[in-house]
Formats: C-alpha cells, structure tokens, sequence
C-alpha cells in the first residue's frame, strides 16, 4: 500500500471538515475524490500533504506515519500537491518557476532528468521556458504548476481541481498528460468538480459528503451509479 | 439599435496585443455568450466595457453614446455593471449589507446629510431594494450571515444580487459557473434567465458549454484576441474552427 | 447584540461621569496628562478614517500640526477669538488635505504611505524655513487662551473641561460618520475596491474624503492642544509622535470604534505609571508593546469580547 488514509478527523476551530475519511491508495494508482464544495475534498488533500493536521486518525505513506510531519517533510517522501488556482510565481521564468520545485533535491543529474520528463509531457514549456510565467494563458499556468509538482519526482501526485476555468480543449489536454504521468508510475489523487472527466481517468474514486465517504467503488461503476449520476454528473 | 455595440476594439498591453480589431453588438434582452480559449481575450474585453482598462483604438458604445475611457464608476452609474471571476464578496459583511454597499447610486449622501441624519428616506429606499435583490435572488433567509459563510451557489448568487443592486441593463457576468456542481449550476441558470426576465441584458463569459449551450441563443468566439466566429449554440458546436482551437474532442459537452 | 449595545452605552456613560469628576481630586501634574490625553484621543479617533479605507498615511499629526499654527497665527497675530480660531484650524487643515489629495491619492498603499510622509516633512520644514509668519524651529510663543466671562481657562481644570466637552462632540460626529451610509462605503472602499467602482462608487472621491474629514478634527486637536500649551514648534509633530498614534492605533485594535481609544488610553496610562524609571521606559514600552502583538493579535479591543465570552459560558454551564 502506497497511501493509507484511516479514519480521519479534521476540524477547523471547532467546525468539522473531515469526520472520519479512509481511502487507501496503491503503487502508481489513479484515485478521484468527488463531491460537493464543503464536503471535505480539498481538506483531505491538505491532511495528506501536511497543511491540515488531523485531530484524529492516521495517515501511513508506504508504511510510516506521516500525520504528524511538516509539509516540507511529506514533499520530500515523495508526495507533491498542486493546488487549487494555477499558483504559479508570475514574475519568475518558467524554468526557474520548474526549478524551484526541486528546490529540496540537491542531486543536480537526477533534477536534470525529471526536467526533461517535464518538457516531454509539456512541450508548450519548453517552448517558453525564458518566458515569465505571467505572460502564459491559463492552461499553461496549469501545465506548469503540475510541471513544478513533478520536478519534485514524487511517487504520488495531489491535484486539486485542475479544470477550474480553463477551456474544454485545454482539459481534455491537460487530462492526456495525467494519464501518461500515471503510466509513468506515479499514483494520481485527482480532486475534480467535474465528475463526469475524473471518473472518466481515475481507476477507483470516492465521493466524499459532509466530510464523510459517502460511497467507493471502481471509477466505472460509480458512474453509473444513480446517486452519482442525480447528484454528480448532471444527468 | 443595439443596447452594446463594440466598434473595432483593439487593447495593447505594452507590445503585447490582447484584443485586435474586435466588433460586435448585443442586442436588448438578450443573453450573449463569450466564449474561447484561456488568453483569448474575454476578460480584458469585459474590463474594457466596465472601464477598468481604456481601450487602445476602436469604440465601445451603450445605446448609441460612447463609453470608451469612462471611468467604472461612471460607467456603473450608466448601467453597465460587472461581475468577478472567482468569488469576489464584501466576506466580513452581512448579506444583507453586502447588498446594500451595491445600493451605492441610491443611497449616496453627503457628509452633512449623513452626520445629522437627513438623508433617512435614501437610506430607507436602499434597504428596500437591498432586501428586494435578496428576495429576488433567494436569500432572504441568509440575511443576516456573513458572505464568507455562505456555501460557493449562495455566494456566486450574492455577488450578482449587489450587481443587481445597482440596477443595471447591462450584466456582464465572468465565469458564474466555475466550480459549481450539477445542482448549483442548475440553480445558477434558473437565476440567470430570472434576471435576464426581469428586463436585464446579460453577456456571459464561461467555460462551462452545458451552461452557455443552455443559455444563450446567440454567442460570440474570441480567439487570439480576435472575432473568430458568432453563431447560435448549433452552428458553434458544428464549427470546425471553434472544435479545433476551443471545443475540442468534446465527447464531454 | 442587545446585551452587547447595552455594555456599550454603560461603559460610556460611566467614563464620561468618572472624567467630569476626576480632575479635581487630580495632582496638577496629572491633571496636565489627562489634558493631553483627551485631545490624543481625538487624534487616534480621527485617524480611524484613514484605517477604515485601508490607506495608513504619516502625515495625521502634521494636519493636527497644521491646525496648530492656524489656530495659533489666527488668534495671536489677526486677534481671532480662540472660539472661532480653533473650528477654523479644522477647516484650514481639512482645506490643505483637500489641496494635497492631488498629488497623495495618485498613490495607494506602501507609495502612499511613504508619499503622505514625504509630504508632511516638506510642511514642517516650510515651518522652520519660513520665520515669519511661523517663528523658524523655535515656533510661535505667548498664543493666548479662550476667554469666558471670568473662566480662566490658564487653569488645568475649566480647560480640561473645555477639551473634554469638544472632544465629547467630535467623537460623536465621527461615530455617526462610521456609521452612516459614508462609513459603508469606506468599509467597501477598503476591501474591495474594484466590486465598489463597479456598482458605482467613486473610491477616489471617497479617499479624499476620509483624508479630509479626518484632517479637520486633526487639525481641531492640534488647537486644543496650543491653547493650552501657549506655544507650537515643529517638532511637536514630528514622525516620532505619529509613531505613537499608530502603536497606539495597532495595540487597540483598529476593527472598532473604541479599540483605538483604547490604545490610547491604556498605554499612555502605563507609560505614565513608568515615568520613575526613566532610563529603561522605551524598554519597558516596547516589551509592553511586543508582549502586545503576541498575546493580543487583535488588540486590546478583543478582550472585552473574551471575557463576555467567558462569561456566556459560565452562566450557560
């Protein structure tokens, strides 16, 4: 088991975000997270790389706990999240914004290899890589915050609702390289409103309501399901 | 005529061209969709109407009379009102005051009036069309929340009810339906073709083709800065041109 | 809210009767510091119009300055009566606000901030440089006292009671000001500029307002405060002074109407209680200070809430 996530609570003051989450991820699998805003989501994201700290449970990444380490520590593990919002340094080049997410790695061979890895899933990066990131159009901002995540070499890939304004030719690109960075071996944990599109990639998802696991299931079968399909897909 | 009429806009960011020669017009009561790629120009087309940006060359006019170069607040105040990409919110007010601050044109007082509190049948009739948005966009009952405890259907319907406030014809909505599932967007386009009934001209910039192909009968495609084509939901998704640089494979639509 | 309104008009009420009844039974050295201490107060109040658009400016306490010297030239050198001299010193610094918004409000933020500072030291060396009418750095002396029937206003005690029953009224007009339709729109100024101009407000014009009404209470404060002390020179304003009123503002909390006095109140207190330990007192003030911002991050005008909420919670047990 790569990520095993076991009962866990997280509470904003004294609110409840998540009230008891389990989901256990494979080696190189591809795992959705769906659900309603507030449902706890992106705050299960945040409790597996480190940005929440659970009030209770326990998070084991390959075997070790890692619920109590710092965000810093779990990136080095090999957990790498792209957050919400395209965050990217727009004064910085794109190279230096890709370098900067190997920014804890010191093995300059290895940061030269995932860079290429980088370049060779997005082309358009390369393309542009002396230009600074503000002048890119939003579906690049997004290619380059997954770009930055990777250079990281993570073993597993945290991203949260990366087809959030970006035009529908651009998500079904950006959908394409995901899938080839999973068949490259890294496991995918996909946050995505769009339901339809993430069970459409994932191998196995999960629908979270009021910070509960509301149903799991092979991705397939979870659209067809009809709660799924009434409440998540619009059908 | 038309209520909004784009004469060959052109915007320049330095040697950057954002918008080239662009021209439209919308007519009164419609429902226009924008739509195109990331860095098509949409945005800074909307920021160019409310007059955040001063176009470069080229006019944009409102039943007829220029606006070009009106500063927002001159420009809100002759109808034409934005909405933000993303949520933008007074977060630590009411509801109900957040409503209020878009009251703004009726309510203004000065600074005599305010102090010695003369200006109570103003502020009498703010309240009144704040509740009157609130109720018009359902949420009354959320009155007395603050904005930042409002669930993301809730607030995206705030944001236009303070639009609302103002008392546009011309709504020009960024992105109302991003990040909203099935059910709020549902919900979202039932309040838009409710604003829309109640006499306001709405153009719509979005990504989400379900809620654009629903909404509008006419919608307008930008890419690179320039007209690409305009057409009715049918002829758009059957645009060869708008499936290669925008729609895509589009099994999804 | 209703138990919250009553607490309000209570604490009110109680510390306008305990400061009509205080100064007599004051030292007269102390009753020189509660003097000062009412009219710092309408400056820090004053200055919550620059807070609440959210443009923090260094120039408050050369607009007070500004009031200052009008009051003083008017009444000395013209023989204005200080009864109509001082509301003409808020309207000469509201007035040379009004003619500085120009320049100043072409700035927002950090530009601003250093712009307002720029400005306010061009003014006070206009001050040294220009001897006459200003009197170069040794300031104006001998600027006289109100005068009414037989009071003596010399005396600490009728002036206190003068700047008490001022202050009194210009704080009741700036709290009717916050919470007016203006105060609003200020508040939407601050925190989302681009949403206000796009239901139609003018937030330039709404900058300069605050910068002006502020400036003419300032300006009101700074005339108490020279027909007391009989003289004005520059460095009464200086930016070591204005670094108070923002320490005071900051140790307050600026999200309410009273966190400010508060401030004001509560350190000058302590820095008073601390004049026998001369040496060490910016010691103590800046631990006092940091101790401050560590424990009370959302200043002093959190803690009545705190223990409210202690309260609530023993009596709901």
């Amino acid at each position: 088991m790569l990520l095993s996530v076991k009962d866990v609570h997280v509470h904003y003051n004294k609110i409840a975000a998540l009230r008891g989450v389990s989901i256990d991820i494979e080696d190189g699998d591809f795992v959705t997270l769906i659900g309603s805003n507030g449902a706890g989501k992106s705050t299960t994201l945040r409790a597996i790389s480190g940005l929440e700290s659970p009030s209770s449970g326990e998070i084991e990444f390959s075997g070790n706990p890692i619920h109590r380490l710092s965000p810093d520590r779990i990136l080095k593990l090999g957990i790498a999240q792209v957050p919400e919002g395209r965050r990217v340094f727009k004064d910085l080049s794109v190279l230096e914004n890709l370098r900067l997410g190997a920014f804890t790695r010191r093995d300059e061979r290895a940061i030269k290899r995932d860079l290429d890895s980088v370049f060779h899933h997005f082309p358009r990066l390369e393309e542009r890589s002396g230009q600074q990131a503000r002048t890119l159009s939003g579906g690049e901002q997004q290619m380059l915050a997954i770009g930055r995540a990777l250079m990281s070499s993570p073993k597993l890939l945290l991203l949260d609702e990366p087809s959030l304004g970006l035009a529908p030719i651009v998500v079904e690109e950006i959908a394409k390289i995901l899938v080839d960075i999973n068949k490259q071996g890294v496991a995918v944990v996909l946050v995505e409103q769009n339901a339809d599109l993430a069970l459409d990639l994932a191998r196995h998802g999960y629908v979270l309501e009021t910070g509960r696991i509301a149903l799991e299931g092979p991705a397939n079968q979870l659209a067809d399901n009809e709660h799924v399909k009434t409440a998540y897909l619009g059908i | 005529m038309p209520l909004l009429e784009i004469s060959k806009l052109t915007k320049h960011f330095g040697g950057l061209t954002a918008l080239n020669d662009v021209s439209f017009s919308v007519d009164r009561g419609e429902i226009r969709g924008l739509i195109g790629p990331n860095g098509a120009g949409k945005s800074t087309m909307f920021k160019n109407i409310a007059g955040f940006y001063t176009p470069s060359a080229g006019d944009i006019l409102l039943d007829g009379e220029s606006i070009r170069g009106h500063a927002p607040h001159e420009i809100a105040g002759r109808g034409v009102v934005r909405t933000f990409q993303e949520t933008t919110l007074f977060q630590e007010l009411s509801v109900f005051q957040n409503a209020l601050v878009g009251c703004h044109l009726r309510a203004r007082t000065n600074i005599v009036s305010a102090v010695l509190g003369l200006d109570g049948a103003r502020q009498r009739a703010a309240r009144q069309k704040a509740a009157e948005v609130l109720e018009f966009m359902g949420l009354s009952e959320r009155r007395d929340q603050l904005a930042s405890e409002l669930p993301l259907g809730s607030q995206r319907a705030l944001a236009v009810a303070i639009a609302l406030a103002s008392s546009p014809r011309l709504l020009l909505m960024d992105e109302p339906f991003a990040g909203m599932n099935p059910e709020e967007t549902r919900q979202m386009m039932d309040l838009t073709r409710k604003v829309n009934d109640s006499g306001v001209t709405v153009v719509l910039v979005e990504h989400d083709m379900k809620a654009v192909m629903g909404l509008c009968r006419q919608i307008t495609v930008l890419n690179f800065g320039t007209l690409l084509t305009e057409g009715s939901p049918e002829e758009i998704r059957n645009d060869e041109r708008v499936v290669r640089a925008y729609l895509g494979g589009g099994h999804r639509l | 809210m209703g138990a919250n309104k009553l607490t309000h008009v209570a604490g009110t009420a109680a510390l306008l009767i305990a400061l009509v009844i205080l100064p007599g039974h004051l030292k007269y050295h102390h009753q020189d510091f509660i003097i000062f201490l009412t009219i710092n107060v309408l400056v820090v109040v004053s200055y919550r119009l620059m807070t609440l658009t959210g443009e923090w400016s260094l120039i408050h306490i050369v607009m007070m300055g500004v009031g200052a010297y009008t009051s003083a030239l008017l009444s000395k050198n013209l023989g204005v009566s200080v009864w109509l001299s001082i509301p003409l010193a808020g309207v000469s610094a509201g007035a040379v606000a009004a003619l500085l918004s120009f320049p100043l409000f072409r700035m927002t933020q950090f530009y601003f901030l250093i712009g307002s500072f720029a400005v306010g030291e061009a003014i006070r060396l206009a001050w040294v440089y220009f001897v006459y009418p200003f009197g170069g750095s040794s300031g104006i002396n001998t600027i006289p006292s109100p005068e009414l029937f037989t009071i003596d206003f010399m005396e600490p005690i009728p002036y206190f009671y003068l700047v008490l029953a001022v202050v009194t009224l210009c704080l009741l007009i700036l709290h009717r000001i916050e919470n007016s339709r203006i105060g609003l729109t200020l508040h939407a100024v601050h925190w989302k500029s681009p949403l206000a101009e796009s239901v139609g407000v003018n937030a330039w014009k709404y900058r300069t307002l605050a910068f002006i009404i502020a400036s003419i209470f300032v300006g009101v404060a700074g005339a108490l405060k020279v027909h007391y002390l009989g003289n004005v020179t520059p460095h009464q304003f200086g930016v070591g002074t204005m670094v108070f009123v923002l320490i005071w503002v900051i140790v307050g909390g600026y999200n309410t109407f009273y966190g400010p006095i508060l401030g004001a109140i509560v350190l000058s207190i302590l820095d008073e209680a601390f004049r026998a330990f001369e040496a060490i007192r910016p010691a103590i003030y800046g631990v006092l200070l940091i101790a401050a911002i560590m424990f009370m991050p959302r200043g002093l005008e959190s803690v009545p809430g705190w223990f409210r909420e202690r309260l609530f919670r023993k009596t709901a047990e």
